[in-house]
């Protein structure tokens, strides 16, 4: 164990590591961890939970079932793992309630690990294939999301029992500026989007005089198209919140502010938990291990601003206002909230913080590439096979986070593009697949790091529809206190709207991209600065796309629905099948002559359920752009 | 099982006077947005007299309280359906078809978005991302998270809300 300088918080820490250890000792009993975040509930963990329990009471009433948070393979969920003794733990997933009610009859009864449904097990072993044979296991790093999924979010003693807290026992034996430095040697950037110097933000933060400092913890993810704040408060809080008292003792703050955004429930619900069982563990509070040091946390809720992730914006909320970015500098880190010196972080930076005060900068240094150390994580979403969750070492390129961790693209399509971070990133085609994921390479490319959220476009999306999309979100959520912002990508909108429509020439072209440099360079703050990043990046890789809309009338990804249509091909068409019938929300499909399915184009609203359901055998229908010839 | 309860205006002030504010110490301007959360959990919406009420207590003036309610798009003003449907609309979403979704639930429910049915039934809103993009399409309604849905599954939601899960929306837990 780690010497402390401190002899106050070393008897502290030492007397907190037996009361945990003491916990856990004992017989090893049968236990099911299973994966109750947000994502797993969308696929039904809830009832899944509901069977290992009615199972358990009656066939195995000695183990014991507990809801952690996610993995991050979204893909397979509801995922468990069962850890019965003589045997490794294993994952498994998808467990439907049939499936629960196996494991516990079949595997905690009678020895059968039932392996048709495991992921594999999740130590090596002799006996069971390990999920660290499968390649997504082998390329990721896991650092932030160290202990997601494996701990209960709503029991401290399980993440100490892990690891956790050595690096808060550590800084508390330090000097505050040596822990600063500590980050800054390790070449941590900020998690957030921007990639500004985390340990530089820490002292900056520092050196400005005052007794009241704050912290805050930035959990607004507003992106559309990205989780990862959210997987890692319903997950492991703990990290967060550990995070945040070191960057407190760090900079001189006895006060710290968790803001959440309003639409992540479970995530408030979970971080409220952990901080009261930190509370009981005296791991938050007053007198932090003993050391003399104070540090409180206050949870903040959004609501559904998502310019507020905007660090003045951000404040202005905190501080019962509306939430509207101000001039910067003064940065907060000068005047914050209530004109106090304020550290912002986003949660990412924070949990990274913690595992390097806990491990060392040299370790965290040799992970990256020589601009950008550590991990990142990303939230894989979209036309990919295994969605998800991922941690990988900044510098992995775009090919091996699509092809090795996410499986590639589904039903043989063909990638089209990547869109990173959200409306302030861009969308990176195919072609470039081999840039490294990092801050600077990203940049270079004409997209961001953003916060981690990666939305997979294939053959079948339409840029010009996607960055359509990205600026009505702007649209509707900017602030409007600038004009560029409020009005200019209002402009571009009406724009964007007509060329989905076929509508557009080549002045509202350079219209709109005069307007999309012009918001660029005007706007206030990092929303309307980014906003026209989608358009840029669109317009620089897949400019003939926007062409064939307006010139043509035809979307060529056949995507846009003003200029599409839906036919059943007569000859491919099986007379007994009905599917397209049925997946038919307007009953536009009805059988014809011989039992052959026709669409009334009067009655289709072109939301392509026949499509796509209509059984690959077959491959009746099909999709044509422009409308009105071809299809037939 | 909980009743929805509809109450009145009068009874409705009185909860935001006599059981909401006072567990905000001392008054400071910056309890109002955890107040106005706080509202709306109880009431699943903000009243105009209530919003007075709140800027006499937090002593703001009632039009900074009434700006900074209608800037979040969180909160509503006018009380929702007893099933409140929200249809996520993120990139993901939007990628896999959740407009169609969207309008599959207008289409059958015969209302725009953000309208109540006549009955009062139900609600339709859209969300900008309720971050479980990998199982996109989403939609929730109430508390159920519906992934990987379709314009045809919305029938069946409706169905289900009406029979199984029927008007038992609670009346404060629904609106986190």
């Amino acid at each position: 164990m780690k010497k402390n300088n401190n002899s106050g918080s070393q008897k502290a820490w030492e007397q907190l590591q037996k009361r945990t250890n003491r916990e856990i000792s004992g017989k090893p009993v049968p236990e099911i961890r299973l994966g109750t975040a947000t994502c797993g509930r969308a696929s039904g963990a809830l009832e899944t939970l509901a069977a290992f329990r009615e199972e358990i009471t009656r066939s195995a009433p000695a183990a014991r079932l507990l809801e952690v948070g996610c993995v991050g393979h979204c893909y397979a969920e509801p995922i468990a793992v069962v850890a019965n003794p003589g045997f490794p733990p294993i994952l498994y997933g998808p467990v439907t309630p049939g499936v629960a009610r196996r494991l516990v009859r079949d595997f905690l009864g009678e020895g059968d690990p039932c392996l048709e449904f495991a992921l594999g097990a999740v130590e090596e072993n002799e006996k069971i294939p390990s999920v660290f044979e499968l390649p997504r296991f082998r390329m990721e790093k896991k650092i932030i999301l160290e202990h997601a999924g494996w701990i209960d979010p709503a029991r401290g003693e399980e993440y100490l029992l892990r690891g956790g807290y050595r690096g808060l026992f550590r800084a508390l034996g330090m000097d505050p500026r040596d822990v600063i430095r500590e980050v800054k040697a390790a070449g941590l950037r900020g998690l957030g989007g921007a990639g500004f110097p985390a340990g530089e933000k820490w002292e900056i933060c520092r050196a400005f005089p005052g007794k009241t400092k704050y912290v805050v913890g930035n959990g607004d993810e507003g992106d559309p198209g990205a989780f990862m704040d959210r997987a890692l408060l319903e997950s492991d809080p703990f990290s967060v919140l550990e995070g945040m008292t070191i960057a407190g003792y760090a900079v001189g703050s006895h006060r710290g502010f968790l803001y959440v955004r309003a639409e992540y429930p479970l995530a408030l619900e979970r971080a409220r938990t952990a901080m009261e069982s930190l509370r009981g563990l005296g791991l938050l509070g007053k007198n932090i291990l003993n050391s003399g040091f104070d540090f409180e946390v206050e949870l903040a809720r959004g609501a559904g601003a998502f310019i507020c992730g905007e660090s003045t914006a951000l404040a202005a909320a905190l501080e019962g206002k509306r939430g509207m970015p101000r001039v910067r500098p003064p940065e907060l880190a000068e005047k914050g909230l209530w004109g106090k010196p304020t550290l912002l972080n986003n949660l990412k930076t924070l949990a990274a913080a913690a595992r390097i005060l806990d491990q060392g900068s040299p370790w965290f240094r040799s992970l990256g590439t020589s601009r950008s150390k550590g991990t990142a994580v990303f939230s894989l979403a979209g036309k990919i096979h295994n969605t998800g969750l991922i941690e990988v070492p900044l510098g992995t390129t775009l090919r091996e986070v699509v092809d090795t961790a996410g499986g590639g693209v589904p039903k043989k399509k063909a990638l089209k593009a990547v869109q990173i971070g959200g409306p302030s990133g861009g969308c990176l085609p195919a072609g470039l697949a081999d840039t490294p994921v990092d801050f600077d390479s990203l940049k270079e490319a004409g997209s961001i790091m953003g916060s981690g959220g990666m939305v997979i476009l294939d053959e079948d999306d339409c840029m010009v529809r996607t960055a359509r999309f990205f600026l009505d979100f702007i649209q509707k959520e900017s602030c409007g206190k600038c004009a560029p912002c409020r009005i200019g990508t209002y402009q571009m909108l009406k724009i964007l709207d007509g060329l989905t429509r076929g509508k557009g020439s080549d002045a509202e072209m350079k219209i709109l991209e005069e307007l999309a440099l012009e918001v660029q360079q005007g706007s206030l703050c990092g929303l309307g600065k980014t906003a026209p990043n989608p358009v840029l990046s669109t317009l620089r890789y897949f400019r003939e796309e926007y062409e064939a809309h307006y010139r043509e009338g035809r979307c060529p990804a056949r995507s846009c629905r003003d200029l599409i249509a839906f036919y059943i091909i007569p000859e491919k068409c099986s007379r007994a099948c009905e599917v397209c019938v049925g997946a038919c929300p307007v009953e536009a499909i009805a059988a014809g002559a011989k039992g052959i399915k026709v669409i009334d184009q009067e009655k289709c609203v072109k939301c392509g359920s026949c499509y796509q359901d209509c059984p690959i055998e077959f491959q009746a229908v099909i999709k044509v752009s422009p409308p009105k010839t071809g299809g037939k | 099982m909980d009743k929805f309860v509809v109450l009145n205006p009068e009874e409705e002030l009185r909860l935001i006077r006599e059981e909401i504010l006072p567990g905000f110490q001392p008054p400071e301007p910056r309890f109002l947005l955890p107040v106005l959360h706080e509202i709306q959990a109880r009431l699943r919406y903000l009243p105009l007299e209530g919003l007075r009420a709140v800027s006499e207590y937090l002593g703001l003036s009632a039009a900074a309280v009434w700006g900074v309610a209608t800037f979040y798009p969180q909160f509503r003003f006018a009380p929702p359906g007893q099933n409140q449907v929200r249809v996520c609309l993120g990139t993901t979403c939007h990628i896999k078809g959740g407009e169609a979704i969207l309008e599959s639930w207008e289409r059958e429910l015969k209302i725009k978005t953000d309208e109540t049915t006549p009955d009062r039934l139900f609600s339709l809103e859209r969300v900008a991302c309720v971050g479980c993009c990998s199982l996109a399409p989403i939609m929730t309604v109430n508390d159920s998270i519906v992934g990987k849905s379709s314009p045809i599954s919305v029938k069946g939601e409706i169905l289900k809300a009406k029979t199984v899960r029927g008007p038992k929306t609670q009346t404060n837990s629904n609106d986190q």
